[in-house]
């Protein structure tokens, strides 16, 4: 198994979701999150003061799938969160060494 | 009511009073918006507990030090009216009982020391601080009150009735007094840890807006009130402090769109108050298009006089110095350029023929009131710094005055975690809900 993790903007979540569901992904985690990439974050001004924001809102996407399918969904992912702007974000995956549905205790590629 | 009674008139002020009584709870979201998440409650509770102590001094000893008889050479009140007794409910100022006055100018003695509060936000104690607003109001604002305020047909304060220096509601007295007094105080207790440093944005942008729309909205009682009459002086001091705050909105805004690329909320918020600190002196002798200049001049200048702070090293943590006592020096001075001599006063500008004696009046107000409440505030604040101690410790200042000062927080952001808090303890009365928090 896999974890795909997607740090993408906050706007391409729909997109996103859409194109899971539309991939067959039973379900996933989203976390509101911060960050900056190489584009940094932005500048505030009060009463002339300037504060450099570098942290700028993005959305983070957990996904658990079969070992198989995980480089498809990361094209998918990638492919629904991308805008082509500075800013998009990063998908990465990670092996999982289980899981476990809470509610029946299945293990493994069962508990998906 | 006695010859000379006018029941509109008393019926303005009053009105005019309760308007500018709103505004000190206004200033208080005003500051309360633009300081950290941590001390916000702190902030809001350092102008109400002003409120509170000016009033019951302002009736014990305030009233007759600023508006009793004067005891000698226009400098302080004498003791006639200790505890407000002696005043008959018949007795007039001008046309309007003396109760009526007392009440209004109660409600500029209240502000005053409340503005200084933003120049040391996030770390005075708090019993330090209503100490030193008993103390102040007493050395400070009581003797220049009656300087600037009290007239008596010549045997007034020394400053306006004497001196003929034009102080229409309170550009020395309030705002220069307050903004030198901040400016001491910020000297005394220091900067804030991380000054220059860590980021201090506000935490509330809408605060702020909210209580500037209602400082603008209790300015009018402010300024037209101080012509203690509904007429004609009271309507052109109405119309000049919505004309210069306006344009003061313009001023600040341009020159930030210049300086800084963006036009901020904050300034123009903080725009119009520099306007109405501008025209506060000026109101009741210059004409609308005089107003206009004073608030565009006013707004441009207190924009730029924010960044001295920075230049210096003295952290006036709101601005106290900027927008009031620049503000304030900016109208009083300009009466000597703007004053029409008809418009309230008789006293001639510069620039409509009356040559430069008024300028020179109203600098001697201006650096006296200055020099005064900066020296007194100064020794005030040491004072206390050395024997209670004015300033919180360091943990206290980082980790929120609010919870080690008031045993508060401004706001509940518990999401997460909230069923671990510590929950109060039931009431032995309802145990039926205890039984049912139990079960769960």
């Amino acid at each position: 198994m896999k974890l795909i993790t997607a740090v993408i903007k906050p706007h391409r979540l729909d997109e996103v979701k859409d194109a899971l569901q539309a991939f067959g992904v039973h379900g996933l985690t989203v976390t509101e999150a911060n960050g900056y990439g190489r584009q940094r974050g932005h500048t505030e001004v009060y009463r002339g003061a300037e504060y450099t924001v570098d942290l700028v809102p993005k959305v983070r996407i957990e996904i658990l799938v079969d070992d198989e399918d995980a480089e498809q969904l990361i094209d998918v992912v990638v492919k629904a969160a991308r805008t082509g702007k500075i800013g998009d974000g990063k998908v990465w995956s990670i092996p999982v060494e289980t899981a476990v549905r809470v509610r029946t205790g299945e293990r493994g590629p069962d508990a998906l | 009511m006695p010859d000379g009674f006018s029941a509109g008139d008393t019926a303005f002020v009053f009105i005019c009073a309760a308007l500018v009584m709103l505004m000190t709870p206004g200033l208080a979201f005003f500051y309360g918006g633009m300081v950290r998440v941590k001390s916000t409650l702190n902030m809001l509770v350092m102008s109400f507990i002003s409120l509170a102590i000016v009033t019951v001094l302002w009736v014990l000893y305030g009233y007759t030090l600023a508006f009793g008889p004067d005891a000698g050479a226009g400098l302080i009140g004498n003791l006639d009216y200790l505890g407000m007794r002696g005043i008959d409910l018949n007795a007039l100022t001008g046309t309007i009982p003396v109760t009526g006055f007392a009440a209004f100018q109660l409600m500029f003695a209240i502000i005053t020391p409340a503005l200084i509060s933003g120049a040391i936000a996030d770390r005075a104690k708090f019993a330090a601080w209503s100490l030193f607003v008993a103390l102040w109001v007493t050395v400070v604002y009581f003797p220049v009150a009656h300087w600037v305020f009290f007239f008596d047909g010549g045997n007034g304060g020394w400053l306006g009735d004497r001196n003929g220096v034009i102080d229409f509601a309170g550009g020395t007295a309030v705002h220069i007094n307050a903004g030198a007094a901040g400016l001491a105080l910020a000297l005394v207790l220091g900067k804030r840890i991380g000054f220059k440093k860590d980021p201090m944005r506000p935490h509330n942008l809408p605060l702020v807006m909210l209580g500037s729309g209602l400082l603008w909205f209790g300015w009018f009682g402010f300024n037209a009130g101080s012509a203690l009459a509904a007429n004609g002086v009271a309507g052109m001091a109405f119309v000049n402090t919505q004309v210069a705050t306006a344009a003061a909105v313009l001023g600040w805004l341009a020159y930030e769109k210049i300086k800084h690329g963006a036009f901020t909320t904050l300034g123009a918020a903080s725009g119009a108050v520099a306007g109405l600190v501008a025209i506060t002196p000026a109101c009741g002798s210059v004409s609308p298009l005089g107003s206009i200049a004073i608030g565009l001049i006013a707004g441009a200048l207190c924009a730029a006089a924010i960044s001295l702070k920075y230049k210096f090293g003295f952290d006036d943590s709101l601005d106290v110095v900027g927008v009031h006592l620049v503000g304030g020096i900016v109208g009083s001075l300009l009466i000597g350029l703007f004053a029409t001599g008809h418009v309230g006063q008789t006293a001639s500008g510069l620039f409509y023929g009356g040559g430069l004696g008024q300028l020179g009046k109203q600098a001697l107000g201006v650096a006296v009131v200055l020099v005064y409440s900066f020296v007194l505030s100064w020794l005030l604040g040491q004072a206390i710094q050395k024997t209670i101690g004015f300033r919180v410790s360091e943990d206290v200042e980082v980790s929120g005055i609010d919870q080690a000062e008031h045993a508060e927080s401004a706001y509940d952001f518990t999401a997460v975690g909230a069923s671990l808090a510590r929950t109060p303890a039931v009431p032995a009365a309802v145990p039926a809900e205890k039984t049912e928090v139990d079960a769960r």
